[in-house]
């Protein structure tokens, strides 16, 4: 698969001094969704920006379909739709108007129908010539979405596309991703929601202080890093452990009714049959027993808080 | 070279439907005050001053009230313009599209200038009702028209992308600009001056503007028209100048 966004040694430091993002180096392929996880202030929105030309690379290089962002922006930026994380509409335009100047804003000629078919794909044509201030916060956020595809970008860039969202637009922001992805076009998203990340993505890149500290398949993301719990529910309370279940991992809740293991899933020593006739061969019973995966969140903040243990140390 | 035409007609169209939804302010409130100042100055108190220049005070004061108009429409409608988007955020989308430093000047310059010409026109033919109009050298008459339009607009676009507040945006055109105007001759000649404020008045870049306006009407000059052309044309180079380098650091606009 070809590589639609390269980018290598992107470094930015605002006037402030303040260091933003450090040698940032990332492929992104075709008709790939890509999240970019961060906390606020890890360097997202910036690294985004600059991708866009908003804001200005220290130094470094990035390239959208072998188009260089600074020398060729035209071509780059044809390709390019981005919906930024603040809401900013043109309040006194009307829905249609706003839409088709972004189009024409892009080089492209109009094109009524294509305007009509994003407007109806997210539930604004009834809307149309209303004017953009008359509209909730979700709607506009549909409106900046709506003028971010008028040009039919070949790569969109959600810029923590849910915030503050309700629930039934996010899940509407989740099969509209569907969709674009199924028409081949790129997306990458910023997000501090994991569920979002876990939801779309096909791949997930960490970012903190500036620094893209995890890029990986969400999958193996989740397999590499993910710890597993398995819960026995025991029939009679226990009160203490049984030494022979000093096990690395293995506690007994405070009420004594369940029997819980911590495990690394990719630890291949870990064997789940044995630990349970050890404790059948105890005559512990249980009535029930169930597995857990440990969620991207958790892997997530995991993360962030020994890299910043690393850090402080 | 390639030419974002699209992105050119886009920004035009947007900034000339904001002139239509705002037609009060942008066009019906300068006529009402051009007329308002041509009952005062022009019938009022002009009644007792015969002549300027061997012109009757009434038309003497024609280009004058037109430049008045022309420099501080031409400023506020342009640093509106480019402000206003700053101001609500929007420009992330003009900032981020695929459209040059020149074209995205010429969609927001260009609306601005057009809006100062037809208004320029509109106070023409309004004065037409309250003065006998002449205009010895038409062509230079649009000429001046059109230039200065241009030139303060681009000013306007300077302002509006240097102003981080509304106050801002007012205080060139209310402080430099009007005062300057006032003073450069819109309502006498720099002739009827002490010599010694002639002198500091040539220092004023308005006077220039209105004396070579004014020249094209009646044929009078304060100063030579040659004097007047070049300086006219100075203003738009340095004008140009600064915006470009404006894009070229991408002050105020870029982080």
């Amino acid at each position: 698969m070809t590589n639609i966004l390269s980018i290598s040694h992107l470094y930015k430091t605002y006037q402030s001094g303040f260091e933003a993002l450090k040698d940032i180096n990332l492929e992104i392929a075709k008709g790939e969704i890509f999240a970019l996880l961060g906390q606020n202030g890890a360097g997202k929105t910036t690294l985004i920006s600059i991708i866009c030309g908003i804001v200005s690379p220290t130094s470094g290089q990035v390239l959208v379909d072998g188009k260089d962002v600074i020398h060729d922006y035209r071509d780059a930026r044809e390709l390019i739709g981005l919906v930024p994380q603040e809401l900013a509409t043109d309040s006194f335009e009307t829905v249609w108007n706003t839409v088709t100047f972004s189009r024409g804003l892009y080089g492209k000629p109009p094109n009524p129908a294509i305007i009509e078919k994003i407007l109806k794909d997210l539930s604004l044509w009834d809307k149309r010539n209303n004017k953009i201030m008359t509209l909730s916060g979700g709607m506009k956020r549909r409106v900046m979405i709506a003028k971010a595809l008028s040009h039919e970008p070949s790569i969109l860039f959600l810029d923590e596309p849910t915030a503050g969202v309700d629930v039934s637009l996010r899940r509407d922001m989740w099969n509209l991703v569907k969709d674009l992805k199924d028409n081949g076009t790129t997306v990458i998203l910023t997000t501090h929601y994991i569920e979002e990340a876990e939801e779309m993505a096909d791949r997930i890149g960490i970012i903190r202080s500036g620094e893209l500290i995890m890029v990986d398949n969400k999958l193996a993301l989740m397999n590499k890093l993910g710890k597993k719990e398995l819960t026995l529910e025991l029939q009679n309370p226990l009160k203490n452990l049984p030494q022979e279940l000093e096990i690395t991992g293995l506690s007994l809740s405070e009420d004594g009714y369940e029997l819980i293991y911590r495990f690394d899933s990719k630890d291949e020593d870990i064997n789940i049959a044995q630990l349970l006739q050890k404790v059948a061969s105890l005559g512990i019973i249980f009535k029930d027993l169930h597995t857990k995966q440990s969620s991207l969140e958790e892997i997530f903040v995991n993360l962030v808080n020994s890299e910043a243990a690393i850090h402080e140390a | 070279m390639k030419l974002n035409y699209y992105g050119i007609r886009a920004i035009y169209n947007f900034e000339m439907a904001r002139t239509r939804r705002t037609l009060m302010q942008s066009i019906v409130a300068p006529v009402i005050s051009t007329s308002l100042y041509f009952i005062v100055f022009g019938s009022a108190i002009g009644s007792r001053i015969t002549e300027m220049d061997g012109i009757s005070y009434g038309a003497f004061i024609v280009p004058g009230l037109i430049m008045l108009s022309l420099l501080t429409q031409s400023i506020s409608n342009a640093s509106f313009g480019i402000y206003f988007p700053k101001f609500s955020g929007t420009i992330y989308e003009i900032l981020s599209a695929p459209i040059s430093p020149l074209e995205i000047v010429i969609g927001y310059v260009g609306a601005a200038a057009s809006k100062s010409i037809v208004l320029g026109l509109i106070i023409l033919l309004t004065s037409a009702f309250f003065v006998p109009l002449h205009v010895e050298h038409p062509v230079w008459m649009l000429f001046y028209l059109i230039i200065t339009s241009i030139t303060f607009s681009m000013i306007g676009f300077i302002i509006g992308v240097w102003a981080d507040g509304f106050e801002k945006l007012q205080v060139v055109p209310l402080l430099i600009i009007t005062p300057l105007t006032f003073l450069g001759g819109s309502f006498y000649s720099i002739s009827v001056l002490p010599s010694f404020w002639q002198k500091v008045a040539l220092l004023n870049p308005v006077v220039y503007l209105i004396s070579g306006f004014r020249w094209s009407f009646y044929g009078i000059e304060d100063v030579s028209m040659l004097l007047s052309l070049g300086m006219t044309v100075a203003f738009l180079a340095v004008s140009v100048a600064v915006v470009i380098w404006i894009f070229k650091t991408g002050y105020r606009l870029k982080k």
